[in-house]
């Protein structure tokens, strides 16, 4: 399609005219490296520690599935695996039921839309350690939320989640859906936008409330996006690590760990750098099972659109 | 797409349009208020906090904890403030963002406008590298920085941050210079023009707006970054989220809840000031780094 087929340069003779014609392939050359080092090679690299007897410092003495098994040996990996799924599950739920929430309010002709927009979506500019950081003294329960209540009137008001292990894990939710919820609003607004107005002059026509129109047929077409929030925030789930860092540590106890909390302990805290690097294989493997699809499906849904 | 009937306002339809303005509102507010308490917090002095409520303003509001976080909170070890791991994260920031999105811009263009046999293929292995979990690369990354002597380093995080960054920066000029018309690049090489003469007259002054969302993007995502920074420099070197999380953990015998407020308005300030000013470009970065269009 976009391919240049008359080169002047091919025609001239040389070393020089060489280096014109593979001009283009030079300068991407140093980029192809980088990404076949440091991602590809290091993927590699790191999947090989995952079979090495390292502890505090990476060596190369073979281990065999020792790791692994004591990876899989370990209730703390089990627990950040169940933190996980609970995360994941209410995160992506609850953002994506607000956000597809909010941007159906705001697209109905709002006054002030921008401003609207831009409070709900400023937490996206903001670290998770700056996000972490207030909401620990917001949720902490001698001077946050639960002494606020108190001095309200309220005084049977208990809100120590952040330090109850049983509760600890929705804190770390309700932090990260205050931050990404705004931006899957942004992503829902964006396709609201896009749904054709005669689509819904057609059916308030035909005498179909506003609330059946949303349901039955423009909600039904946000499924793209529903499938672009999930894996985003999926992807950004499983990677979660500052967040949790920031607001409890993985604690209390290991009430929050998740497995970038895992690892990052068992590699640099615990000197177990195999174990370490046998549980960051196995996120690799799981946020591949989820984008490989998504990006194969991307890349060649634009192809169709191209050619 | 917003519906609209015209007929006169009906008493339920006055209803409905408060009832749709409050549900806004509310949600307003309580987006607002974690950025609020941090703001009044850190105008408080701590007997006041103690003492006081979460929620009301300060009664006597000054910047002293601004003050002592800026020049004299203690950051582990050392009290000496945070000022000089906020210029680490500019200096880090800075070059990083200009270096990856240079390139980026480079690779964009090679890859629609000078494609050759596999580009889609070499494409898409750069594309992956924006997804990993960097679990994966963080112990090899710590023993080539240490080889190259770059550990510990504002040097090495550039690296880093260079390194993974440039999937998105090419993601991001791809997707715009696909857009782009051939026909004019082909005028210009019947005129002459080579390889970069090329990028330079034609392609990179239309290429104003990517170029803003790509260093916002980046930008944003460097300066936020907190991984990276406490794997590979967490001493003298250490970045702001990095610095803000170790003044916030550092156990002294008071803790000291106005200074870590005020801490973490600078490490949030240059983020959001960024967003107040170019939040548009801010959210299409946001949409392209979701949506691979």
């Amino acid at each position: 399609m976009s391919r240049i087929i008359d080169r002047p340069a091919a025609t001239r003779g040389g070393v020089l005219g060489w280096l014109q014609v593979q001009l283009p392939k030079i300068v991407l050359a140093p980029t192809c490296v980088i990404t076949l080092i440091f991602v590809y090679g290091f993927i590699l690299w790191t999947t090989y520690l995952s079979f090495s007897r390292s502890r505090m410092f990476p060596n190369l003495n073979w281990a065999g599935t020792k790791p692994h098994e004591n990876l899989w040996a370990n209730p703390v990996w089990y627990k950040a695996l169940e933190n996980l799924a609970i995360f994941g599950t209410l995160y992506i739920g609850i953002a994506s039921v607000l956000g597809l929430f909010l941007a159906t309010l705001l697209d109905q002709r709002i006054r002030q839309e921008g401003f609207i927009r831009t409070i709900y979506l400023y937490p996206m500019a903001l670290s998770f350690i700056v996000t972490g950081t207030v909401w620990k003294w917001m949720l902490n329960p001698g001077l946050g939320i639960e002494k606020l209540m108190h001095d309200f009137g309220w005084t049977s008001f208990q809100f120590d989640w952040i330090v109850n292990s049983d509760m600890a894990i929705y804190t770390v939710v309700m932090a990260g859906v205050w931050q990404s919820s705004g931006f899957v609003m942004a992503m829902f607004l964006a396709g609201l936008r896009a749904v054709d107005d005669e689509i819904i002059k057609a059916a308030s026509i035909d005498g179909a409330s506003l609330p059946r129109i949303y349901v039955r047929i423009i909600f039904p077409m946000m499924r793209p996006i529903f499938l672009s929030s999930f894996v985003v925030l999926g992807h950004l789930a499983i990677k979660s690590f500052d967040l949790v860092i920031a607001l409890t540590g993985g604690g209390p106890g290991f009430a929050t760990e998740l497995p970038a909390t895992f690892m990052y302990k068992q590699t640099f805290t615990r000197n177990n750098i195999a174990v370490g690097s046998a549980s960051a294989v196995m996120m690799l493997v799981t946020v591949a099972a989820i984008m490989v699809p998504y990006l194969y499906s991307e890349l060649r849904a634009q192809k169709g659109v191209q050619r | 797409m917003s519906f609209h009937v015209s007929r006169p306002a009906s008493g339920t339809q006055t209803f409905w349009r408060a009832l749709l303005y409050t549900i806004l509102i509310f949600f307003a507010l309580i987006y607002l208020a974690p950025l609020y308490v941090m703001v009044i917090t850190s105008l408080k002095s701590l007997d006041e906090i103690r003492a006081g409520n979460l929620m009301l303003p300060p009664l006597d509001p000054n910047f002293d904890a601004w003050a002592k976080s800026w020049s004299a909170a203690c950051v582990g070890v050392e009290c000496s403030g945070i000022s000089r791991y906020f210029f680490n994260s500019f200096k880090m920031a800075i070059p990083a963002v200009a270096i990856s999105t240079f390139m980026g811009a480079f690779n964009g263009y090679v890859l629609t406008k000078w494609r050759f046999r596999g580009a889609d293929i070499v494409f898409a292995l750069i594309l992956f590298g924006c997804f990993i979990p960097f679990q994966i690369v963080l112990v090899p990354m710590a023993t080539i920085l240490g080889w190259l002597g770059l550990a510990q380093t504002t040097p090495g995080l550039i690296l880093v941050h260079v390194t993974y960054g440039l999937c998105f920066t090419t993601l991001f000029f791809r997707n715009y210079y696909q857009a782009f018309p051939d026909e004019l690049i082909r005028a210009a090489k019947l005129d002459g023009a080579g390889f970069f003469q090329t990028f330079w007259r034609v392609l990179l002054p239309n290429s104003l707006p990517i170029v803003v969302v790509t260093v916002i993007w980046q930008f944003t995502n460097i300066w936020n970054d907190f991984l990276f920074g406490a794997s590979f420099a967490s001493g003298n070197a250490a970045p702001m989220t990095v610095a803000l999380n170790n003044v916030v953990n550092t156990s002294t015998s008071v803790k000291e809840y106005n200074v870590d407020m005020a801490s973490a308005i600078y490490a949030a300030l240059p983020t959001l000031i960024v967003y107040v000013l170019a939040g548009r470009y801010f959210v299409r970065g946001l949409m392209a780094g979701a949506v691979k269009g």
